[in-house]
């Protein structure tokens, strides 16, 4: 067995298209299940939009910040980390410690809480029931 | 004010007096009660409209502050409710529903609570993760009383353009949980020297303004320097702070004087001393006495006493120059930058003669940081003349002169040129 990392790609898009994704959350509550059930799915997470996003970079020791997402250069995506941390300052806090800071970047994005997401559905008119949070994440 | 309709008489002026004395004071506290920036400053919004009607009907209250508050926290209960996104909205809603009753109105004793509550609302605006303009627009917008569209209009920006950046701030701090306080002790000095860049950028920004196609922004000047003196209230013992309150109203103090009748930039040297507020100059005066007792130079410190050195000499010939290379030095070390080194050589080469001046400007002549910055070309060409050296002097002044887009600037360069021909 191998374990691969699915990474999930779009374009964000304005709030009514966006509402007409969030619709479709009862398919992927189904397939979240089905995957669990036959014993392929180790995690799945969404993360906030990428407006939350925060570049973390150590440069001459210094702790360089950006607002944004990292921009797409030569450099490739090799590796994730997933952390448990009171708030952003934390986690930026951690994320400076990566040794990849110094030759790379590290964007900190947070994750969405599964009940979030499933709120975030439901409000957009996804016709799921509260307890599918369980199943979705 | 936004949304509000403009009424007029006493009620308006309560609620202008209110919106520019509580509103921030009741939105921090709020911010941290309800957990979320947005539904906070949305409460406190439905409030003041709610005033607008209310005290019409009912008459002023005696205590506006009291009642914008506990109208703010009842909107932010309803707001709750609805909104099921809130992070601990069960919990949240407790401790609002718990405040909401009258023995628990808030007393004197919770004065600290007020204060740390502003700090944190400062911090959260100022936060290194959000982008600078949305720092800036957060800072006026939270603690500065402006609203959107007075910001829009003091940066050049369209209204939905600010707008859009600052609900994206807010969205951030909820989304990625920046949190609500005052940074940690060994976070401390750092988190605070950004908050201090933010606010001298805002005055700077005003203060710049006269320089190019529109007078000075003046309130952006007097926002910068009514949260530079809140900070220096809510945090008496930094120097720093002090520093950068003194270093503005020195500046400020000569905000008429910059601007001639016809619009156009006046420089120090030029300027009628007779224009300059002397109530500001001691005001200024005193602030840096203060940060100066405190005895803990910093960068501000620095730049507001080599300001005061020029503001109360006569004139340009009997300033100290020497004590003023002295400072510039000082800065140099603190903070190494061409821009400074150049100061410190005109310092130089107005106290010990223009030998010792080009002596330090050599360097910055060689290299590549200050090529294309005309006030080098422009000092250069002063000192050459001081010397004696007319053919070098005459191709230093060309080239400031070529690289001026100010017409006064350019104007004054060919005078100096054409005395030496």
């Amino acid at each position: 067995m191998s374990q691969y990392m699915l990474l999930v790609y779009e374009e964000e898009v304005e709030t009514a298209v966006q509402a007409e994704r969030e619709k479709g959350l009862p398919m992927l509550v189904e397939l979240h299940a089905s995957l669990r059930e036959a014993g392929l799915l180790d995690g799945v997470q969404r993360l906030h939009p990428v407006g939350s996003a925060t570049s973390v970079r150590v440069r001459d020791a210094e702790v360089e910040l950006t607002d944004g997402p990292f921009a797409v250069t030569k450099e490739v995506l090799a590796g994730y980390y997933i952390l448990d941390c009171a708030d952003l300052d934390e986690a930026i806090k951690q994320a400076a410690r990566l040794p990849m800071t110094h030759w790379g970047t590290v964007e900190v994005r947070p994750v969405m809480a599964p009940e979030e997401w499933l709120s975030v559905a439901q409000q957009a008119g996804a016709d799921v029931p509260d307890e599918a949070v369980s199943e979705l994440a | 004010m936004s949304g509000a309709a403009e009424p007029a008489g006493p009620v308006a002026t309560a609620i202008a007096r209110a919106f520019r004395d509580e509103r921030s004071i009741v939105l921090a506290t709020l911010i941290r009660q309800a957990g979320d920036f947005q539904l906070a400053e949305d409460a406190v919004q439905d409030a003041f409209e709610a005033a607008v009607t209310v005290w019409r009907r009912d008459g002023i209250p005696a205590n506006p502050g009291a009642w914008i508050t506990t109208a703010a926290r009842r909107r932010a209960i309803d707001r709750l409710r609805r909104n099921r996104s809130v992070a601990d909205r069960a919990q949240r809603l407790a401790e609002l529903t718990r405040l909401d009753t009258p023995h628990e109105e808030p007393s004197m004793h919770e004065e600290s609570t007020i204060v740390d509550d502003r700090l944190r609302l400062i911090f959260t605006c100022c936060h290194p993760a959000l982008e600078m303009p949305a720092r800036v627009a957060l800072t006026l917008r939270a603690l500065g009383g402006m609203t959107t569209g007075e910001i829009a209009r003091a940066f050049l920006v369209a209204e939905p353009t600010m707008g859009k950046r600052i609900v994206r701030a807010k969205r951030k701090i909820a989304d990625a949980h920046i949190p609500y306080r005052v940074p940690a002790d060994e976070e401390l000095p750092d988190r605070l020297r950004g908050v201090l860049r933010v606010v001298y950028l805002i005055f700077n920004e005003g203060y710049a303004a006269a320089e190019g196609e529109h007078l000075v922004h003046g309130e952006l000047c007097d926002e910068a320097i009514r949260l530079g003196e809140l900070l220096a209230r809510l945090m008496p013992d930094d120097a720093e702070v002090c520093g950068l309150v003194a270093l503005m109203l020195l500046h400020d103090a000569r905000r008429a004087a910059r601007v001639d009748s016809g619009g156009a930039y006046v420089a120090l040297d030029a300027q009628d001393r007779s224009l300059w507020d002397q109530d500001r100059i001691r005001e200024g005066l005193a602030m840096l006495d203060r940060a100066v007792r405190l005895r803990r130079p910093g960068e501000y410190q620095l730049q507001a006493a080599i300001t005061a050195l020029q503001i109360q000499a006569p004139d340009a010939e009997s300033t100290d120059w020497a004590q003023i290379a002295e400072l510039y030095g000082a800065l140099a070390k603190l903070n190494p930058s061409p821009v400074i080194e150049l100061n410190r050589a005109v310092a130089v080469g107005l106290d010990s003669g223009p030998a010792a001046g080009l002596e330090l400007m050599e360097p910055l002549l060689r290299g590549p940081a200050l090529e294309r910055y005309q006030p080098l070309h422009a000092a250069h060409a002063d000192l050459l003349r001081r010397a004696g050296d007319a053919e070098g002097a005459v191709a230093a002044y060309e080239r400031a002169i070529a690289l001026t887009a100010n017409a006064v600037e350019r104007a004054e360069l060919e005078r100096r040129l054409g005395a030496l021909r």
